[in-house]
């Protein structure tokens, strides 16, 4: 990071490819879900990761959790890598980091009380035993905003906000220095989504953990985030700190992203131009040569041939960590404007 | 209701020796082939043994044969089930193909096949019923693997650092248990009926012992005369057959966390 200190996690060239059908017929097709994406993240930061569905953000964080096994790529967590490490050797690493879910319903073991669920990551890792664990319970319910009795009760008891603070709970319960939010407030009414990220945003400044917050709703990632990763069919297309990234957006498909977010004020929602991106995010089994994104980059036409077969690399645009990967965008040229950006673009969440 | 009979089932097998109005190999020859009487509420057989002290000796057998037959299968099956859906790789795909080998074969005659190789005894029909039984449980037991080990709690014991004995144990396992008592339910009557088929064809238990299964074998003879020496013990396999599936309905909703009581 450039201000000098070691970042919380490293991930350098992560591929993620998943083969399907194993039949005679379609052997050997490949989903090539994440290919080469690098990002690092500084202590007590919060890089938001956005993109939309099948873009492959679930699978980064899955990657850095281990959850699943890298195809190539590195990832160092404090310095220390564990891309390759077994699973035993992984196990004084997972104190460092825990995720919360998506899905507050599946994400908690029916048969455990949310006491045993949140107590089980302390158990496991031999920090505190019988009572001094379950004050160590107490106090993580209490943290989270949760009464301290709902920890005699089973998760379908709760309601999704209470069961995805007792996720949050879980995961904050080894006290990890890297937090991975996968859509932790997608699943949840809009006036819920609201308290569990002030939760959140309470708790990173109090006990300073980074966060990894995957997410495709931009107006939660602007809400919470210092800087942001825009993803796109397995790439990073662009990277830059959340204001930047908000109010002066490069890459095409960033800009689209941005103004197809709505508008609070309904005036000007009816108003202000928007791009509107033809088709589908292509399949990740055959994703286009060259540039990942000219199959639908409303501005094809200027970076033809060349994006047809070069892919374009991910570099600093402005020499202040305002990272673009597009032919059209370069260094110390403005980048092509596809609509003038209101001032307070991405407002409320995206459905 | 089923509940009732399940134990009124069970509790007579016990305790047969108090329950039963004669003991079970006592003749009559004052009355053969009875009708049901003061004396012999359900009447007797050719030889003049009263049927409804033989229904209730012939409990033990069946009861016998169906728990013990569904406690050897689960307890084959399930660690069978459950490694092959945790691990995968060649030896799920190993233990898959033989199951599906095997479960080509109808139930009863699998048991069958068993039995005439074990030889005619209560012990080896159990044995042959609860072999017999495996098959479909470890398919069970791999699906519910299979379907759990995906759920995102079961990847948050992976992030937990948990270890393998961890989360089959606290994670799939209890998971499963209420599809596995559901299927134990319905084990316990088809080994109970497979217990009849195997004394009625003469390869459970030898008589003059009673069991349903030996009592309509019996009263082929006599349908004529006295169809009620078939049609009582015939009643006997229904009833305690359907009892024990009610029973593993209400289980299911007691045992589960997720529906109110």
């Amino acid at each position: 990071m450039s201000d000098g200190s070691q970042p919380v996690l490293e991930v350098e060239g992560l591929v993620k490819h998943f083969t399907i059908g194993r039949g005679v017929a379609n052997s050997g097709r490949v989903v090539h879900a994440v290919d080469g994406v690098s990002f690092s993240i500084a202590p007590g930061e919060v890089l938001g990761l956005v993109g939309e569905s099948g873009s492959g953000k679930t699978t980064v964080g899955y990657c850095v959790n281990r959850l699943y096994e890298p195809t190539a790529g590195t990832i160092r967590l404090d310095g220390a890598d564990i891309t390759h490490l077994s699973r035993r050797g992984l196990r004084p690493h997972r104190r460092r980091m825990h995720i919360v879910f998506q899905d507050p319903y599946s994400s908690l073991n029916p048969r455990m009380t949310c006491g045993q669920i949140v107590g089980e990551p302390i158990r496991l890792h031999g920090l505190a035993r019988r009572s001094a664990l379950e004050g160590r319970v107490v106090e993580l319910f209490d943290s989270v905003g949760l009464r301290p009795e709902l920890r005699f009760r089973y998760p379908h008891e709760l309601s999704g906000g209470q069961r995805q603070r007792v996720g949050l709970a879980r995961a904050l319960s080894v006290n990890p220095s890297l937090l991975i939010a996968d859509e932790p407030v997608s699943a949840l009414d809009v006036s819920v989504q609201a308290s569990v990220l002030n939760l959140m945003r309470d708790l990173r400044s109090e006990l300073g953990f980074s966060c990894l917050f995957i997410s495709h709703d931009l107006a939660t990632v602007e809400y919470l985030c210092d800087r942001v990763a825009v993803m796109y069919l397995g790439k990073i297309v662009e990277v830059a700190p959340r204001e930047e990234l908000f109010a002066r957006p490069k890459h095409p498909y960033t800009q689209a992203l941005l103004s197809a977010a709505l508008e609070p004020d309904p005036d000007l929602q009816r108003t202000r131009s928007r791009v509107v991106l033809e088709g589908d995010i292509p399949s990740p089994i055959e994703p286009p040569s060259g540039c990942r994104f000219r199959t639908r980059c409303p501005l094809e036409h200027e970076s033809a041939p060349r994006s047809t077969d070069e892919e374009p690399p991910l570099v600093d645009v402005t020499g202040r960590g305002h990272l673009v990967a597009c032919h059209l965008v370069r260094r110390g040229s403005e980048a092509p404007r596809l609509v003038e950006p209101s001032p307070e673009l991405a407002g409320a969440p995206d459905r | 209701m089923s509940l009732l009979i399940v134990v009124g089932a069970i509790l007579a097998a016990v305790f047969a020796e108090w329950v039963a109005p004669y003991p079970p190999e006592e003749t009559d020859f004052e009355a053969l082939l009875a009708s049901p009487s003061r004396e012999h509420l359900l009447g007797t057989d050719d030889l003049g043994r009263d049927t409804l002290s033989r229904i209730i000796w012939g409990a033990r057998a069946s009861i016998q044969a169906g728990f013990f037959a569904t406690v050897l299968a689960m307890a084959v099956a399930v660690p069978i089930g459950l490694i092959a859906g945790y691990y995968r790789g060649w030896l799920d795909t190993v233990i898959a193909r033989v199951t599906d080998v095997l479960l080509a074969f109808p139930f009863l005659i699998l048991a069958v096949g068993l039995a005439a190789i074990l030889g005619p005894s209560l012990l080896n029909a159990t044995l042959a019923l609860g072999i017999a039984a495996i098959p479909p449980l470890i398919r069970i037991a791999r699906g519910e693997t299979l379907a759990l080990r995906e759920e995102d709690y079961v990847r948050a014991a992976v992030a937990n650092g948990a270890n393998d004995a961890v989360i089959i144990g606290r994670h799939i396992l209890p998971n499963m248990t209420s599809t596995l008592l559901v299927q134990a339910t319905l084990t316990i009557p088809a080994a109970i009926i497979g217990e009849a088929v195997l004394s009625f064809l003469g390869l459970g238990v030898q008589p003059p012992t009673p069991s349903w299964g030996v009592m309509l074998n019996a009263a082929q003879p006599y349908l004529n005369e006295a169809p009620s020496l078939a049609v009582y013990p015939g009643l006997a396999i229904v009833i305690v057959a359907l009892a024990f599936n009610l029973l593993g309905d209400g289980l299911r909703d007691v045992l589960d966390p997720k529906t109110e009581r």
